[in-house]
């Protein structure tokens, strides 16, 4: 069975980037636009990873991290935050609401293909 | 096409509903800098484009997003205020997003000097690029200078099992450098839950070496799976610089996820709620305060529901959808009327219900299409702004009722009709601040843009408080321009109304707002063509106010079903006041048979016969219909009335589209045809001829 990944982020073009990225990559993608959507997805339906961007109206990445751990089912997923130089302090907030590791935009394709091989291995 | 033009269009998109984004947030900041919900929107908004277009290669809209982003950033954390100057530096730093996208021939010197005016901002150029913050940071831990670190290590309860021994782990990073380390043991549970093969402890550790961020990492290498591992870089923090404030322990703390970012925003709040604050200065009651947030509240909601459960649909898809209602409508109709001749009491039953459901589905249908206006509203903002500073005024545009809903297409159609009128107040209303001052008003003008819901009709005012209109200029020059003549007596209201004649401008100088005459004959047309009407209200000195006055929808209209002779008209219900049979005594005078009285007051009377040159003798007893079009009552006299007629609209064909007095027509249930009257254009027919009759009568009695 292919893994599912849920791609949130705020921006469409880059859910549409990840998911087509990673969809070539025979995985299963999901896409919520906002934490508040993620968190209600990942509640109905498992995943096995999440790729989350942090700045997000609503509920924001750092929040939907520290959500998803709460889930005992997703207390030992992969979670990968897509974040950008200039939002430095978030990165480590994020890092210690329970994100596994981090893909800094922009990204190129084949980068994000590595790190989620490595986390889903 | 190719994966990355698919992503690019993609991104066209979304780019573009960001920058409307912009501009809007960027207006409601400008009118209350302390908009922190904005601010932030704000900063969203810039913040996406930035990542976006990063994955394209825009290094230019990167570079300078990322400018922006570090003064809302200043602004967010409360070092930078809000200013005029930043405005404006946000609103071209958009302009120029928007022409970068588009792919546009871009002045790359204007964007360095909005770069550098950024810069200037945060205070002597501290606003590295991205490229040289990452330099910077990555040459520091190369160095090998000494740094802080924070390490937070939570080892998960199976540690143990994996054989790891935390203390040996603790005793390598002592070996780094000089170093404090704090046991966490509040997850240490009560004796009886205690699992001796669990570890409920966690350590802090205050670390600085010169070894790096890779060293400590290299330690805690094994452990990673079964443990969290947090390092924090410290010297970040630290500026060099000793003024500097210190990182305040709220801040160290949502650093660390001791406390999250809300639970702090709360306790931060408790500090400095306005209304608790107003409330305790006894400047307003505790229930006002809560009344207001309430509010707030179910604003809040409201918007994100709608933001939430929202479907882009083409409006063409929707203007089929509407079209296909329409002729469900005109053939329900048919039907019913069938079903009446039939008389069949089996029939009956399923065709009422069949009638009430095609209502049900017309009504939400064209619901459908309501829009609230204030979608344009917000557009104007922008123009009062941008037009004012050309023109060296200060002028102010408040808007209300932007939550009024019309129709899509009468909003779409409305634009340049608003648009052309609020140039015009802003250039020919609103006086100079120095002529303002001296005949004693605030410098500031004021545009008012309104909208509200008058019974079946939508009222747009747009009222500023300028010079008025001179009803003795305008008077003047209509003479000069042989628009009246020269002798003709003219009212107020038929004076403000010669300001929609083409070639009619009083503006002493023409700029390149407005004043060329040209355009106040074409709004005139376009609100005539909206089945709407042109109120104008004005008192020199004092302001203007202009009323229009549209139906919520163009598709359908309910109308009274008449008849002259075997031809059937639809009048518009909504203007209709009453129907009267035209009996004998109705008449003022014996004499005078084309003035009736209606409680006192005299009507003229428009007989559709003489209108559309029917020539046939008329019946014994006409009907009356009183319609209000504007100010103006009139008597529309028929043959019979008919009855109430719920009405698809058709327009008429190209070659009649210009036809006098008629707007449309609609397909009756049994097939035929009826016109749909257009009240204004009638009456305005009618004083036509009976101006070209009274001049001919003068030339007669001359000659």
């Amino acid at each position: 069975m292919a893994k599912v990944i849920m791609t949130a982020d705020d921006s469409l073009t880059i859910r549409d980037i990840v998911s087509y990225t990673l969809t070539a990559e025979g995985y299963t993608v999901v896409q919520a636009k906002d934490g508040v959507e993620a968190l209600k997805m990942i509640t109905a339906k498992p995943i096995d990873m999440l790729i989350t961007d942090l700045n997000m109206p609503g509920m924001d990445g750092i929040e939907l991290i520290k959500k998803a751990r709460a889930i005992p089912a997703y207390k030992f997923i992969p979670i990968v935050m897509l974040t950008t130089e200039s939002t430095d302090g978030k990165k480590q907030a994020g890092k210690a609401a329970g994100a596994t590791a981090w893909i800094v935009k922009p990204f190129k394709p084949e980068e994000l293909v590595g790190v989620v091989k490595k986390v889903l291995r | 096409m190719s994966d990355v033009d698919r992503h690019l269009e993609t991104f066209r998109l979304e780019a573009e509903d960001l920058l409307r984004e912009m501009e809007e947030v960027i207006l409601l900041i400008e009118d209350n800098p302390a908009d922190r919900e904005a601010i932030d929107r704000l900063f969203r908004a810039v913040h996406t484009i930035k990542g976006s277009s990063g994955m394209f290669g825009l290094t230019d809209i990167v570079s300078l997003a990322h400018h922006v982003e570090t003064v809302l950033e200043k602004v967010r954390s409360g070092t930078l205020s809000v200013g005029r100057a930043l405005i404006d530096l946000v609103l071209a730093s958009r302009d120029h997003f928007s022409a970068m996208i588009e792919g546009q021939n871009v002045d790359m010197m204007a964007v360095g000097t909005v770069i550098a005016r950024l810069q200037t901002m945060l205070g002597g150029g501290k606003a590295a690029a991205p490229g040289a913050a990452a330099k910077k940071a990555g040459g520091r831990s190369k160095g090998g200078a000494v740094a802080a670190y924070h390490i937070r290590f939570l080892p998960e309860p199976a540690l143990f099992c994996s054989g790891t021994e935390p203390a040996l782990l603790l005793e390598d990073v002592r070996a780094l450098g000089e170093c404090q380390i704090v046991a966490q043991t509040d997850a240490i549970p009560a004796w009886e839950d205690f699992n001796p093969e669990n570890c409920y402890l966690a350590w802090d550790i205050t670390l600085s070496t010169n070894g790096g961020v890779n060293a400590i990492r290299d330690v805690f290498v094994f452990v990673e799976d079964i443990s969290r591992l947090e390092i924090v870089d410290l010297s970040g923090d630290y500026t060099g610089d000793p003024d500097a404030p210190l990182p305040k322990v709220g801040e160290i703390l949502v650093d660390r996820g001791d406390i999250d970012q809300a639970t702090l925003h709360e306790a931060m709040s408790l500090q400095n709620r306005v209304g608790e604050l107003l409330t305790g200065l006894g400047r307003v009651s505790g229930e006002k305060v809560a009344s207001a947030l309430s509010q707030q509240e179910v604003l809040r909601k409201q918007q994100t529901a709608a933001q939430k459960d929202t479907v882009r649909v083409p409006s063409s898809k929707l203007d089929a959808l509407i079209n296909l209602v329409g002729e469900l409508v005109t053939n329900q109709a048919r039907l019913s009327q069938i079903a009446g001749a039939i008389g069949n009491m089996d029939l009956a039953s399923p065709i009422e219900e069949s009638d009430r459901l095609t209502a049900e589905l017309r009504d939400l249908v064209l619901n459908v299409r309501m829009m609230p206006i204030g979608t344009t509203f917000s557009r104007f903002k922008r123009l009062v702004r941008d037009l004012s500073a050309e023109l060296g005024k200060e002028i102010d545009l408040a808007t209300e009722g932007a939550e009024t809903e019309l129709d899509k297409t009468v909003i779409d159609r409305l634009y340049d009709p608003l648009i052309h009128l609020i140039r015009n107040s802003v250039d020919h209303g609103i006086e100079t601040p120095e002529v303002r001052a001296r005949a004693g008003k605030p410098s500031h003008g004021t545009i008012r843009l309104t909208a509200a819901h008058h019974g079946a009709h939508v009222v747009i005012s747009i009222i500023d408080d300028g010079k008025g209109l001179d009803t003795e200029a305008i008077r003047r020059k209509a003479r000069e321009r042989q628009l009246i003549a020269a002798d003709r007596e003219l009212s107020d209201k038929e004076t403000f109304a010669l300001i929609f004649k083409a070639g009619l401008s009083t503006a002493a100088k023409v700029t390149d707002v407005s004043g060329r005459g040209v355009g106040m004959d074409v709004v005139k047309r376009e609100i005539d063509a909206l089945r709407g009407t042109i109120d104008i209200d004005s008192e020199l000195g004092r302001g203007t106010t202009i009323a229009l006055s549209l139906p919520l929808t163009l598709a359908i209209i309910d109308g009274l079903l008449v008849d002259v002779e075997s031809d059937r008209y639809v009048i518009p219900l909504s203007a209709i006041e009453e129907c009267l049979e035209l009996t004998d005594d109705r008449f003022a005078t014996s004499t005078e048979r084309n003035v009736i009285q209606v409680r006192g007051s005299p009507i003229p009377l428009l007989r559709l016969r003489d209108v559309f040159q029917i020539d046939s003798p008329r019946p014994p007893l006409e009907k009356t219909v009183v319609v209000a079009v504007g100010d103006v009552r009139v008597g529309i006299v028929v043959d019979h009335v008919i009855g109430n007629h719920q009405t698809v609209l058709k327009s008429l064909g190209r070659l009649y589209r210009d036809a006098d007095c008629i707007s449309g027509a609609t397909i009756m249930g049994d097939g035929n045809v009826a016109l749909i009257l257009d009240l204004a254009g009638l009456v305005r027919h009618s004083l036509a001829d009976e101006a070209a009759d009274v001049a001919a009568a003068r030339r007669a009695a001359r000659g």
